[in-house]
């Protein structure tokens, strides 16, 4: 399952002497992730749950951050409304790079069980996504699992952000 | 007259370009204490809120509409959403207003275990507001300390029904499951640990807390005239001094045969409130030490039997021919309850929940409203915050104990 210790030997890490700076600044951002405090609906209190006392975000560097300029990942939890699609995008393009996205949730994701008027069928037609995590609601072992799997992928991308593909991604 | 276009909309009673001193701030739908997705448009004579206006609609999912279109077992798990801090309650105002449409009766351990679980959900609600309301204030650590206990809380819901959130654990016509062998034990368990912490961990760190009280008193004055013309209920309406819970009034569930107090404060403010909710907290308590020997008595139906609207137990489903056909055919078309319009009031955690409902014999229902408290309170900020500072604002939106997702609906 879950790699949820950084292997020192081989991920890049301090005890070596010898490494790619890709290594070093790829070992730096993915344990500190810093997501923005962006709950939509009911998947915010797992988020709240997640970074409560028996969860305990705060072991995998991920501290939460009020500000978008002071947070690399956005997690969007809970249903995205119309009304509210246009803060997000304006929300993500605010924070600054690298950033990622984790989609929580089935209505974040393909807008779930609300087929509606007013419902985003789907953050990913507002904001490139990284990782999308199905349940509704996520349990916080889910998120703490989906965060791990962004720190996988954060390992493998390059630490020049101008080779990875999402920054070329135009979107809008 | 504004032009408004999509970044900047149109307000009707707010000029943005000013003459005068005050200022326009924009707080919100992205707020870390905002509660979830509320906007609020405060204009500022120094520090201090002229007008406030809040903005809603951020969460606005159309739960109403969708239960014009689903049968009425469909639309109970999408009730989960409307309260997500407190599902049961949600799930069983929505299975009251169906259950009284359809006039089923629900079995006595039905009632018990629903009882329990809505006391416990109260709790859940309540800790979570205590949580949220520190953490706004300043105060982390009452943070990781409710979450604490909320968890073990949530362990016993998820022992029950599986989930931790979104529970549908209730049922149109009574409870799909019957409790597991250890439940009552490690309620008991829960009880005697939630009785302790609230006494030396909750009331030790904020009761006295100098900082808490000076946060918190006098904040939020709202006088019982005027909780009671702006339409508030539960905590917000007692925390004026008016002992109003529906519990008492209107009993439903078993409700009429329990013994416990409404706790009311008459301190008027943000501080009365506080200590109403924990008072709260220990009434669940004590309402679900006195339905536990009551399950004991009990006969094992969970589900009413009304085969017309109710699906038998499995058992004669796969046993008899008849359960069976009624099954396919509820399973199917959905119950068609008769004609008529009902409305039933329930004290969720927040305040009145209650379901209209109006059925014109349809598997769907005609229309659906759902009456939620969050809303009326959110309407009362229009007045709560007019005059105070704006370090008091993020405390005045935590005492209401708003939740978006029965606001927008």
């Amino acid at each position: 399952m879950a790699q949820h210790q950084v292997n020192y030997t081989s991920s890049g890490g301090l005890p070596v002497a010898l490494t790619t700076v890709d290594h070093l600044v790829n070992w730096g951002r993915s344990n500190s992730l810093w997501p923005l405090t962006y709950g939509l609906a009911c998947c915010a209190i797992e988020m709240m749950a997640a970074g409560g006392s028996r969860y305990d975000f705060d072991r995998f560097g991920t501290i939460f951050r009020a500000s978008p300029r002071q947070s690399d990942v956005m997690i969007l939890a809970g249903t995205l409304s119309k009304k509210h699609a246009e803060f997000a995008r304006r929300l993500y393009d605010q924070m600054t790079e690298p950033k990622w996205v984790i989609s929580m949730g089935s209505c974040a994701n393909t807008g779930g069980m609300f087929n509606t008027y007013s419902t985003v069928q789907g953050v990913d037609r507002i904001i490139p996504v990284d990782i999308y995590l199905p349940g509704c609601a996520p349990r916080p072992e889910t998120l703490q699992y989906a965060l791990m799997m962004l720190q996988k992928k954060i390992r493998k991308e390059s630490a020049n952000m101008n080779k990875n593909t999402k920054q070329n991604l135009r979107l809008m | 007259m504004q032009q408004p276009n999509k970044l900047s909309p149109f307000f009707e009673n707010l000029n943005f370009e000013r003459d005068d001193n005050t200022m326009v701030i924009n707080f919100g739908p992205q707020h870390p204490s905002a509660h979830g997705q509320l906007r609020l448009i405060l204009e500022l004579d120094g520090e201090q809120v002229v007008k406030a206006h809040p903005d809603i609609g951020y969460l606005h999912r159309g739960i109403e509409k969708m239960a014009e279109n689903m049968t009425y077992n469909e639309f109970l798990p999408t009730t989960d959403r409307l309260d997500y801090i407190a599902s049961t309650s949600n799930n069983y105002a929505y299975a009251l207003a169906v259950e009284k449409l359809l006039a089923v009766e629900v079995p006595r351990r039905a009632q018990v275990i629903r009882t329990m679980l809505l006391e416990l959900n109260r709790i859940i609600s309540h800790l979570f507001f205590i949580a949220t309301h520190a953490l706004d204030v300043g105060a982390m650590s009452v943070f990781l300390y409710a979450f604490r206990e909320r968890e073990f809380a949530m362990d016993l819901m998820e022992d029950y029904c599986g989930a931790r959130l979104t529970h549908s654990a209730v049922r149109i016509g009574g409870v799909p499951l019957d409790i597991p062998s250890d439940w009552l034990a490690n309620m008991e368990k829960f009880c005697a640990n939630l009785e302790h912490e609230l006494e030396h961990t909750y009331n030790a760190l904020l009761q006295e807390n100098r900082i808490w009280k000076m946060r918190l008193e006098n904040v939020g004055v709202l006088s019982a005239e005027d909780a009671l013309s702006w339409g508030c209920t539960g905590p917000m309406l007692r925390g004026s001094g008016i002992a109003y819970d529906i519990r008492k009034e209107e009993p439903y569930e078993l409700y009429g045969e329990l013994d416990f107090d409404i706790p009311v404060s008459d301190l008027n403010d943000s501080y009365g409130r506080y200590r109403l909710y924990m008072a709260e907290m220990t009434q669940s308590v004590r309402i679900i030490r006195q339905l536990m020997p009551m399950y004991a008595d009990t006969k094992p139906q969970l589900m009413a039997h009304a085969p017309q609207y109710i699906s038998a137990p499995k058992e004669e489903i796969m046993t008899q021919n008849y359960a069976l056909m009624q099954h396919f055919v509820l399973v199917t078309q959905g119950m068609r309850p008769p004609k008529g319009e009902v409305y039933v009031p329930t004290e969720s955690p927040k305040g009145e929940l209650g379901f209209y409902i109006k059925s014109e014999g349809d598997p769907y229902a005609y229309r659906l409203k759902c009456r939620a408290p969050s809303f009326f309170h959110t309407g009362v900020l229009q007045q709560l915050l007019v005059g105070v500072y704006i370090a008091d604002v993020v405390t005045i939106i935590g005492t209401t104990n708003i939740v978006f997702g029965e606001v927008d609906r």
